[in-house]
């Protein structure tokens, strides 16, 4: 079925081709021609690579979804089967897959807003020129080129209840009385007494997404500070205009348009995340996100059509959130 | 007027304590992991126990016992990490080689060439970009396990390649955007064809953006956890040192400093590549940015 599929793909892009809308009649047509033909041959390996990878996998997964499929009987497992909604109730219906969804929530919000915020913070510390300021952007980058398990493991190591250096300085200096389990403490934060609903393990997840993704908002914004141009407020300084006035009514319109892409970009990117979490708390301590339960569908149970199922669930509900978004925001976006 | 410039003062004043605090705060949360790393790694795990607090290893501690530790053969005694480099290696060149084969062409298609469907395709690219790793995961897993390629580094490196052949062709059209055409169409008033104006003119004016694109593929490629996870696990022999190290992390046996060792060799050569090469990738990595 699967192997069936791609080559199937490639006559669609050929044909199309030879059936290409009619050349218009216009000066040096045999030119437009041939450029079509080459853009054809030139796009195809991309486009059948995309094809049989990616565009046909989700295709797939749509199919597995109504599908009783498990690790066990997957020989038998192709395009066609017994369709059913069974999974879908089953996930939807199971122990924790609310809770599941809504530490994936709290998580991307959490995320997203802290690493933009962290990261218009340097972009602003960074604005004027210092001494050694290039190697300081450089080393802004560090976290986020990074690999994922090197970091999540030196975190790790730094975040250990018995030996790590967090919980040393916090014992021994801030007087904390007891170390803290910052990555399986299951406890809720519970700041002035209030309870928050988020677990001391989510907490930290959250400010390791910040730390992590940070200096993604930092390059971009940094890039779009450059861009404004010094004399508005230079004009506004002379005006009397204080450093966060020209903040609020100068910097910040010209940035709102930036902010806004970014948000978008790492609330997409952090809805899906599923390295981070798994390697940091393997999804314990009310840490599962929907992504690390998918995989725990996949591999543990080896449901693959409850998996399926669930990452179709996941797939939509980011989909309407980001749509829901855009139109409330794209305007604005476009005005500012 | 003087209440104004006074709380202009203050705020000058504020600002200029704690704009270097800040800076200073940065560069602790962005170094100091990092150092730390470095640091464990020379040292016993035993001069971590006795003193965790430690900033600055003891000198009579520093040795390079890790480094052999986790690099040796599992045969040796060792961690196997220097196979799990060369799985690596292979990987990333391989991604590397094979993503730009496939989207120099394809971008410089969507860049220059009016087709039918160039928009929707360039489109379709970048969709794949933002869709959930988890939810490819699932199918490729599925299908890798049909066909008995799971497990082979060659499954990996096409999923790789499918992965950021999308993103590839965005970068560079973007450059491609930006030579002018007109260049070509002098070269075609030459009898140049189009793959022949392509080879010998838009290629070497973009040779910068490739380059980059090259590093950011094969950093991309060294960095992959999730499909490596979901390939290569059963089969120790084909790790790569990411996967290598997140597996090894959670157990007992292995001293922490000994992979400490492994955590600075998997983050050792993305550091050093992107410092050698800031310039070229700060513009790799914000080309995305203004879409426009």
């Amino acid at each position: 079925m699967s192997t069936g599929g791609p080559t199937a793909q490639i006559p669609v892009v050929e044909e199309r081709s030879t059936s290409a809308p009619r050349p218009r009649r216009h000066g040096g047509s045999a030119r437009a021609r041939e450029d079509r033909r080459t853009g054809y041959l030139l796009i195809t390996p991309t486009a059948v690579i995309v094809f049989t990878m990616v565009v046909l996998p989700i295709l797939w997964t749509i199919s597995l979804a109504f599908q009783q499929v498990r690790l066990l009987n997957l020989r038998t497992a192709g395009f066609l089967g017994d369709y059913s909604l069974e999974n879908f109730r089953d996930v939807l219906t199971s122990p924790g897959f609310v809770d599941a969804l809504i530490t994936t929530l709290i998580y991307s919000v959490g995320g997203t807003t802290c690493a933009v915020g962290l990261g218009l913070l340097a972009a602003l510390a960074l604005r004027k020129p210092f001494r050694g300021r290039g190697l300081v952007r450089a080393c802004m980058l560090l976290p986020y080129v990074a690999p994922v398990v090197a970091a999540t493991f030196v975190w790790t190591t730094i975040l250990n209840p018995q030996f790590g250096i967090a919980n040393h300085y916090l014992t021994t200096l801030v007087g904390v009385d007891e170390p803290i389990a910052f990555l399986s403490s299951a406890e809720n934060l519970s700041p002035f007494g209030i309870n928050l609903h988020v677990s001391t393990a989510l907490f930290s997840v959250v400010m390791f997404e910040a730390w992590r993704s940070f200096p993604f908002a930092f390059l971009f914004l940094t890039a779009r500070m450059q861009a404004i141009p010094e004399s508005l407020e230079e004009a506004a300084t002379v005006d009397g205009a204080t450093p966060t006035q020209r903040f609020r009514y100068i910097v910040l319109p010209q940035l709102l348009p930036t902010i806004a892409v970014l948000t978008v970009l790492r609330f997409i990117w952090t809805f899906n995340n599923f390295d981070d979490i798994y390697l940091l708390t393997g999804g314990g301590a009310g840490t599962q996100v929907v992504a690390v339960r998918v995989y725990d569908y996949l591999i543990n149970r080896g449901d693959i059509g409850a998996a399926a199922a669930m990452a179709l669930v996941l797939a939509a509900i980011l989909a309407v959130l980001v749509g829901t978004y855009l139109k409330f925001f794209g305007r604005q976006e476009e005005v500012a | 007027m003087s209440t104004t410039l006074s709380r202009d003062q203050i705020e000058r004043r504020v600002l200029d304590f704690l704009r270097p605090a800040f800076i200073v705060f940065l560069l602790v949360i962005t170094v100091f992991p990092f150092y730390y790393m470095v640091m464990l790694s020379f040292v016993p795990l035993d001069a971590v126990l006795q003193d965790p607090g430690a900033l600055y290893p003891h000198l009579g501690d520093l040795n390079l016992g890790t480094y052999r530790d986790v690099l040796a053969p599992t045969d040796d005694g060792g961690q196997g990490f220097l196979n799990f480099m060369k799985n690596s290696f292979l990987v990333a060149m391989g991604t590397v080689v094979l993503t730009l084969a496939v989207s120099i062409p394809g971008a410089y298609a969507v860049s220059r060439l009016e087709f039918f469907g160039r928009r929707q395709v360039s489109a379709v690219f970048l969709g794949v970009y933002f869709f959930p790793a988890i939810l490819l995961a699932i199918p490729l897993f599925v299908f890798f396990t049909r066909i008995e390629q799971r497990g082979t580094l060659t499954g990996l490196l096409v999923v790789y390649v499918a992965q950021v052949a999308a993103v590839s062709i965005y970068m560079l059209r973007n450059y491609f955007d930006t030579i002018p055409a007109s260049i070509e169409e002098s070269a075609a008033m030459d009898g140049c064809t189009r793959i022949q104006a392509m080879r010998h003119i838009s290629l070497p004016l973009a040779l910068p953006a490739i380059v980059s694109n090259a590093l950011f593929i094969w950093m991309i490629a060294w960095n992959e956890f999730l499909f490596a996870l979901l390939f290569l696990v059963e089969d120790r022999d084909r790790w790569t040192v990411s996967l290598g190290l997140s597996q090894l992390a959670g157990s007992i046996e292995v001293p922490t400093t000994v992979l400490m060792a492994g955590a600075v060799i998997l983050t050792l050569p993305i550091v050093v590549m992107f410092f050698l090469s800031e310039r070229w990738l700060a513009g790799g990595l914000t080309a995305g940015a203004e879409k426009g």
